[in-house]
This record gives structure tokens, C-alpha cells and sequence, in this order.
């Protein structure tokens, strides 16, 4: 059995940047194992420009925001391992993985890094009644074969939901000299970022409707048309007078990311049920010790930027974990209130002096104002112009000594 | 010249043409479609049916009994999965009890082994999970569940190995006797063939009809499906009936070999007779009725929805028999449930009616009956993954994630399709793209390992054969990324 300091499992943005800063950190050995056939992730089809804004101060296409972090690998030392699968990651860090150049791979890793990324919510998921004819896609997938596989997925697309993924598809489709009809929103608000639905949608006059769905597919062998319908905003339920058939060969669905956590799950890491990612402390520690978590395999991410920040710090936090440098002692829960769906970490160690805490709203908050407690004491409070699901927060706050649990709280201002 | 013309590639004709394939008979079978499994065959409730269910001194009651015993060999055979994992009829109250009794009676009638009635106590530590609602079962320990399309792939591939042609996508179009043979149009071609065996499934009453035979219509009937993802389905341990009542024939509750959970069938009567959608008002009325029998159902994590079509024949009975109108053909039609469970005793005596009418059935020397492939990559050891990965390090690329599909086994697959390979044709063979992610992922990967197998430019490969093609034409920016 190989031995390895540090093993990142996954080599897009999260992984990649945990490896490099793992190596920084101290560890001798770093090995990335990555499934696909090059690193980089789902970044490698993201051929359209906005990546890196924030953490290079520029802005960047997907394989070259990846591309610069590729590039710092060499001379490092890191090994990064292609097309290979890993197959189970036990509590005792010990990795299975098989690749067609390796064979059967066994691993004993003193600490590991969780980067397995997202998966799409499918038609499946939602249960959209109807044929099953060609022509349903993920939004990602039918961007794989637009802009790696070549291929032209459909001319006249219907888009269910507002994601990221969707909105950039409804301009790249258009870019294709397709018809892009419509998007429709479930929620009365959209899960996208406000520059994609400009960029996107308005710059290219393609409506967005708010609560709205497809409720019915038609085609045999093609998608011939959908039926779109109203939904009434409070029980989210299709309001059957106002369904309307749209004539379509296409129906890309935009309908949420599900970290990819079935490895996870082997090591026995408790897990959050908002996030439908791991649980962990402020240095991305899962509750199985060394193994360690960040991107959107954690919680899903709306910037890469934010992914590769979150994954410096597990990787940091893996060297000094294989180095014997982390000291797992008692820690202070982190708890959510209001407005607040969720926040990441969810616990604290106690010797936790500056935190910096990444939480989402249910609902749009306009203004919002943001309150961090340490057990009854208010230690940080913001005012927000304005907050959305779509789009991720952050605050830091510096913490005293202590046990007493940390709340992050919003409520309108 | 064929001796024997099987019209129909759905699970009854597959096994018809597997063991008609023991015998030194040339012959050939004819498919609508470009893949096998394409109708019911692909999309019921995958059980096989211990036979209590069936009226006593009926067809389908003893070919149900018989087919049912026929499994474990012929499954073993063909490495298909079997898993008797046993059937409860779920009574609610003391007409059902009533409901059960006769059940059982017509069980004890029909020679299912084992058949007993079990009390609630009983009843909830066989199965934990039911609705407290449970005043009693009906259990079946001959009751199991398999793979219907697997099984229809594995047949049609083993038939093929011992010479039975598969002409595919080639609809029977008209038949004509012509002294001691018939002439059959199928798809292109022009077949002359000694006899016919109708096993057409849903069209089974057209093909007859094209052979000078009316005696019998066929009726569709839509069976709608909720599938749920594997991780919470650990539900449903048996296959789980409802008592028969005065409403129908409840939902069942049954658990996958794949380790995934359903509900379902629906029953809806319809005209069109290839009509697979999923009615809106579907979802709702299987969770209703199945929350009955287990009252958690996992509604959160569906994976999908899908319905298949049965062929109810007029005559209320499986009909397999040589046709009195035209002695060339035998009939394998009106095969609804339990049509999957009867399959290899239906084929058995569709070899027997053909002797009987004047085919010479003499054994092959060389027959056989092993389909020979490599163990699942999925189900090997971790040494044994190891050595297959040395011996071809296309086991070593992981296509499926979610799976766990490697390469080589989507390369047999794409190989082992009898017509135009698509991608729902290599999911059928190889699970890839039945996970959570449903081909999301691996769909482009299959594709390119169809182009590179087949020969097929991407924008030409179909979702599943006909005009379903996934793309519509190539991307302007080729190549950019």
C-alpha cells in the first residue's frame, strides 16, 4: 500500500488549490487523483469569460482561470493522477482508486481533502411527468457537448430554472444562432446571479418568468413542445388555467447542484441536510479526523473564487493535520436563525480567534441586516442593501475565548 | 428459407428464438425497433410472479408456476440477476383478509410452493416499515424480483451466439402464404419462412391479423412507474402487494435488483398503443396508494418516473397456440402480466407447438447455453478488479461514475447490440446512466465511445434509435474549447 501525506480527491478548482497549498503548508507528498481525463474540473467547459474577478482581479475564461492554477503545480512536486476513479475513502483515510495506467490503486493517506464537486438536479429529481423523448438535458450537460463535444443540442430551448449554468447556456445557446423562448423560475426569484440574468437573458431580450414551471414533456423520439404553467407562489403548485403549450426541440433544466457526496459518506462524516454536504469545523474538518472538505462537494459555491479561497484553507489545514500540528479539542457549534438557511463551518474549535463565517438566505432580504451572537452576546451586526439566495454572504468575526455557540442571524432591516 | 420467423424481440421472442437456438432450425427474428426490450419488456414491474394470482386451470396460471421454476437455471445461465427475495400480499382490514384466503386457495390450486398466510405480527417482522394499518399477508417465498431488460438483452445475445438472426428495425408489414411456406415483409427485406411466431407484444393482434388470423384484439393498458434513488431506498425488502379489492388491484411497493426502490403500476386503458408518457395526475395517485403499504416513502428522492405499456389480449388469457386460421403461425400474443415470470415456460411451449405442427426439432451438438462474459466490474473484488484492469486497462477508466461503469463493459455492450447502437440501448446493457445523475455526466462519454466503436458521428447518435437523436447539428464554434 502506498503511503502519502496529503491526498486530494477531485482536481478542479477545490482540489487543485488545496494540493498547492497543502504543499506551501509543509507536506511532503501530495497526490491529487482526478477522474476526468485533464484537471480543472467542470471549470474545462466553462469557456465563457467572468472567472477571477475576485481572486486574481481579472476577469478570466474557465480553462484559464484552471489553467493558472495547473501551472503552479509544476515544480512543486505535487502528482497529479489522471483518469483515475477512487472508488472508497474509509474513516482510516486508507483510498481505493483504479485507473487504466495504475490498475487497482491503495492508498494510505495521513490526511485527506474531500474536492468531488456538484452533480445537477435532473428531471428525475423533479418528477416532470410526460414522454422521455431525447432532448432533456442538464444544463452542463448540454454545455459538454456544445463546447467540448461540438455538437448542437438543440434550435429552439426552453430553460427551466435560473441557475448560473442555465443562464449562461440561454446566451451560449443564442451565441449558436438558437432560439432561446423562455426561462422559467419556480420561486419568485432567481437562484442566479443578478450579473448572468443582465449578461444573459436581458442583454439577448430572452424572457424570464418568475413562478413558473414545466409541468408536462411531449415528444416520442424529440422533445416536440412543453407544457409551462403558472404556479401559485405559496404552495408552489401549477395552476392549471394558465398551462400553455410552448413548441420546443428542447428543455435544458437549470434546477440546483447536489454535492456529489457518495464517498463522503463511506468515511462516515456527519452531514448537514441543508447543505447536503459534510459537516465541519473552521479549517473544512469533516467529523472523521484528517479527512477534510471544501468547494462545492461542501456546499455549493456561486463564485470559483470563493472555492478556491475555502480550498486553501482545508489544504492548509491537511498539511498541519498529516504534520501533527492540529489538536482536535472541544468546539462551540455554529447555529442559524431568521433569514439564514444555512452557514459554513458549523462548529468552531474553541482556540478559534477570527472566523469567517459563508451563509445563504432562504428568500430575498432588501435591506437585510445581519447579527453574529456568541451564546447571548451580539459580537458583529451589518446592514445589506440587498440579499438573495442566489447569491452566497460572508462575514468575519473576531471571537473571545470560549465555548458559548455562535449564531449568524438576518431579518430585514 | 427460415424454418421459424419470431416477429417481436420483447422478452416472450427472445426467449422463443434462445430456445429454438438449441435446435438445428435456422432461425430469424424480426424486430420493429433498433434495440430489443423496447416495449413492455422494458418498462414493468420486474417481478417474477410466484402464480397465485392467476385463475386456476388458466394459461397464465400454469405458465406463471412453470416459467417461475424456470428462473434460477436460466438466469444462472445467462448472468442475469435473480433475487428471490419473496412477496407479500398486504391485507388492511377483513375483507381483504377474505381477499387472501382466496388467494391462497387458488395458490394451493395452482401449485405455488410454499404459499402461506402470515398474521400482522408476522407480517411487520418480515418487513419492517408497513403501514400499522397491516391486519395480515399472503406470503410467497417463490416470489423474486430480476431485470426484464437485462434478461431480453442477455436472451437476444446468447440466441445470437447459437445463430438465431435479429433483423432490427424492421416492422412486419405484410404476410403472404404461398404454398408451404410464408412470405413476410418485414422492414426491407422479403422473408420466406415455414412458420411464424407471434410474440409482436402490444401489435400482436395486427401481425395476426396480416396472417389471415382475427380471432383476438389486444387492448393497451399504461403501467406508470415511480422510481426512487438507491440511497433511500432501503424501504422495500420484498415485493409488496395490496389486497385485490372491489377498487382495483392496489400499487405495489417492490425493491429493485439494483438495490433501488419502486411504486406502481398504474392501470390506465388507452388507444394509442405506444403511448409512454407519465400523466401528470400519476405521481399523486401511486404516492396515495402505495403510502398505504409503507407509510415513509422517500418522495424527496425520486430519481424518475417512467410507464410501460401491457398487452391485454380480449380473450382474458394468454394466447400460445397454433392459430386455426392460418397453420403457420403460432400465437405468443396477449402477454400481459404475468408475461415476464411466464417467458421461458411460453418460449418451452412455443418449441413444442412447433414440433407438433411438423418442425423437426433435433438438439444441437454444439448449443450453448452460457452466456459467457466477464464478471461486472462493479460486483468484482478488489484483486479481481485488479487483474481485469491488467488484462484490458479499458476496466481502469471509470465512464459511469455514479455506476461505476468502466469502459470495457460499455465497449462489450455497444458490441453486443443487435441493431444501431444508442445511448438508452448501452444503459439497458451496462447501467451507465441509471444512477442519480441520470447520464448527465457519462451520456457525452458514451457517445464518444459509440463514435469511436460504431462509427457514428455524434450528431447522428439517438437517445434511444428512430428519429430520437440527441443533437441536432454540429456547434458553430467546433472545437474552440
Amino acid at each position: 500500500m502506498r503511503h502519502v501525506q496529503v491526498a486530494v480527491i477531485g482536481g478542479g478548482p477545490a482540489g487543485l488549490a488545496a494540493a498547492l497549498k497543502a504543499k506551501e503548508a509543509g507536506a511532503e507528498s501530495v497526490l491529487i487523483l482526478e477522474r476526468d481525463k485533464k484537471p480543472g474540473g467542470i471549470l474545462q467547459q466553462c469557456i465563457h469569460n467572468g472567472f477571477g474577478l475576485h481572486y486574481f482581479g481579472q476577469e478570466l475564461t474557465g480553462p484559464e482561470y484552471a489553467q493558472r492554477f495547473v501551472d503552479r503545480l509544476e515544480g512543486t512536486g505535487i502528482e497529479l493522477k489522471c483518469d483515475s476513479m477512487v472508488l472508497e475513502v474509509t474513516q482510516e483515510r486508507r483510498i481505493t482508486a483504479v485507473s487504466a495506467a495504475d490498475g487497482l490503486m491503495e492508498i494510505q493517506a495521513d490526511a485527506v481533502v474531500l474536492a468531488m464537486g456538484c452533480r445537477e438536479r435532473t428531471r428525475g429529481a423533479l418528477l416532470i411527468p410526460g414522454d422521455r423523448p431525447a432532448g432533456v438535458f442538464t444544463a452542463g450537460c448540454a454545455q459538454r457537448l456544445v463546447n467540448m463535444e461540438a455538437c448542437l443540442p438543440g434550435r429552439r430551448v426552453v430553460i427551466l430554472g435560473s441557475g448560473d449554468i442555465g443562464l449562461i447556456m440561454a446566451r451560449r445557446m443564442v451565441w449558436e444562432g438558437a432560439q432561446v423562448l423562455m426561462v422559467c423560475e419556480l420561486m419568485p426569484y432567481s437562484s442566479g446571479l443578478n450579473r448572468n440574468i443582465v449578461q444573459c437573458l436581458q442583454d439577448n431580450d430572452i424572457p424570464l418568468y418568475f413562478n413558473t414551471t414545466v409541468t408536462n414533456i411531449h415528444g416520442r423520439e424529440r422533445v416536440e413542445g412543453v407544457t409551462v404553467a403558472q404556479v401559485d407562489p405559496a404552495t408552489r403548485k401549477p395552476i392549471p388555467e394558465t398551462a400553455r403549450y410552448v413548441e420546443c426541440d428542447t428543455l435544458l433544466l437549470s434546477v440546483g447542484l447536489i454535492p456529489e457526496n457518495e464517498l463522503t459518506q463511506t468515511t462516515g462524516a456527519l452531514m448537514d441536510r441543508v447543505t447536503n454536504g459534510a459537516q465541519v469545523d473552521e479549517l473544512r474538518q469533516t467529523t472523521a479526523p484528517g479527512i477534510f472538505a471544501c468547494g462545492n462537494v461542501l456546499h455549493v459555491h456561486d463564485l470559483v473564487d470563493n472555492v478556491s479561497r475555502e480550498a486553501e484553507i482545508a489544504g492548509e489545514a491537511a498539511a498541519r493535520f498529516a504534520l501533527g500540528q492540529v489538536k482536535n479539542g472541544k468546539t462551540r457549534a455554529v447555529t442559524v436563525s431568521g433569514g439564514v438557511r444555512y452557514a459554513v463551518p458549523q462548529r468552531v474549535n474553541e482556540d478559534c480567534e477570527k472566523l469567517e463565517l459563508y451563509y445563504r438566505v432562504g428568500s430575498a432580504y432588501k435591506p437585510a441586516v445581519v447579527r453574529v451572537y456568541a451564546g447571548e452576546t451580539l459580537v458583529k451586526q451589518q446592514r445589506k442593501q440587498i440579499m438573495t439566495p442566489g447569491e452566497m454572504e460572508k462575514i468575519s468575526v473576531q471571537l473571545e475565548p470560549g465555548l458559548s455557540d455562535i449564531r449568524v442571524h438576518v431579518e430585514q432591516a | 428459407m427460415y424454418d421459424v420467423l419470431i416477429v417481436g424481440g420483447g422478452v416472450v421472442g427472445c426467449a422463443a428464438a434462445r430456445a429454438l437456438s438449441a435446435y438445428r432450425v435456422n432461425v430469424c427474428l424480426a424486430e420493429a425497433a433498433d434495440d430489443v426490450a423496447f416495449g413492455a419488456s422494458r418498462a414493468n414491474s420486474a417481478i417474477v410472479h410466484a402464480g397465485y394470482d392467476c385463475e386456476p386451470g388458466t394459461n397464465m396460471a400454469r405458465l406463471n408456476v412453470a416459467g417461475n421454476a424456470m428462473f434460477d437455471e436460466l438466469c444462472a445461465q445467462l448472468d442475469v440477476p435473480l433475487r428471490r427475495v419473496g412477496s407479500l400480499v398486504l391485507a388492511f382490514s377483513q375483507d381483504d383478509l377474505a381477499a387472501l384466503q382466496r388467494l391462497y386457495d387458488n395458490g394451493i390450486k395452482n401449485g405455488v410452493p410454499g404459499v402461506r398466510l402470515l398474521t400482522a405480527e408476522e407480517t411487520h417482522a418480515m418487513q419492517p416499515g408497513l403501514s400499522d394499518k397491516v391486519t395480515g399477508s399472503l406470503y410467497a417465498p417463490t416470489g423474486a424480483i430480476t431485470c426484464p431488460y437485462e434478461l431480453t438483452c442477455a436472451l437476444c445475445s446468447n440466441a445470437r451466439e447459437n445463430g438465431v438472426r435479429f433483423l432490427m428495425g424492421s416492422p412486419v408489414t405484410d404476410v403472404r402464404t404461398a404454398g408451404d411456406h410464408l412470405t413476410v415483409t418485414a422492414g426491407e427485406e422479403q422473408i420466406e419462412t415455414r412458420f411464424l411466431v407471434n410474440a409482436a407484444g402490444i401489435h400482436a393482434d395486427e401481425v395476426s391479423a396480416l396472417c389471415g388470423d382475427e380471432s383476438f384484439s389486444i387492448r393497451a393498458r399504461k403501467g406508470e412507474y415511480v422510481l426512487f434513488d438507491r440511497a433511500a431506498s432501503g424501504f422495500a425488502k420484498m415485493v409488496l402487494f395490496q389486497a385485490p379489492t372491489a377498487m382495483g388491484k392496489g400499487v405495489l411497493v417492490a425493491p429493485t435488483v439494483d438495490g433501488n426502490a419502486y411504486i406502481g403500476p398504474t392501470a390506465v386503458d388507452q388507444t394509442d398503443k405506444d403511448d409512454t408518457s407519465v400523466r401528470p395526475e400519476a405521481i399523486d395517485e401511486l404516492t396515495a396508494t402505495a403510502s398505504l403499504s409503507v407509510p415513509q416513502l422517500p418522495l424527496r428522492s425520486p430519481i424518475t418516473l417512467f410507464a410501460g405499456v401491457r398487452a391485454v389480449p380480449s380473450t382474458g388469457d394468454f394466447i400460445v397456440k397454433r392459430s386455426e386460421k392460418n397453420p403457420h403461425l403460432i400465437q405468443a400474443a396477449g402477454i400481459c402480466s404475468p408475461g415476464l415470470s411466464s417467458a421461458p415456460a411460453i418460449a418451452k411451449e412455443v418449441v413444442e407447438l412447433l414440433g407438433e405442427a411438423g418442425l423437426v426439432l433435433e438438439e444441437k451438438a454444439d448449443w450453448q447455453p452460457l452466456r459467457r462474459r466477464p464478471k461486472r466490474f462493479r460486483h468484482m473484488s478488489p484483486q479481481e478488479k485488479a487483474e481485469a484492469i491488467r488484462r484490458d486497462p479499458a476496466y481502469g477508466r471509470i465512464i459511469c461514475r455514479c455506476e461505476t461503469i468502466p469502459e470495457a463493459e460499455i465497449v462489450e455492450a455497444i458490441r453486443e447490440i443487435p441493431g444501431v447502437p444508442s445511448v438508452d440501448a448501452v444503459k439497458r446493457r451496462t447501467r451507465a446512466g441509471m444512477g442519480r445523475c441520470q447520464g448527465g455526466f457519462c451520456m457525452p462519454r458514451v457517445m464518444e465511445l459509440i463514435e469511436r466503436e460504431a462509427g457514428i458521428p455524434m450528431e447522428e447518435i439517438t437517445k434511444n434509435g428512430g428519429a430520437s437523436r440527441i443533437c441536432v447539428g454540429v456547434s458553430r464554434e467546433e472545437g474552440q474549447a
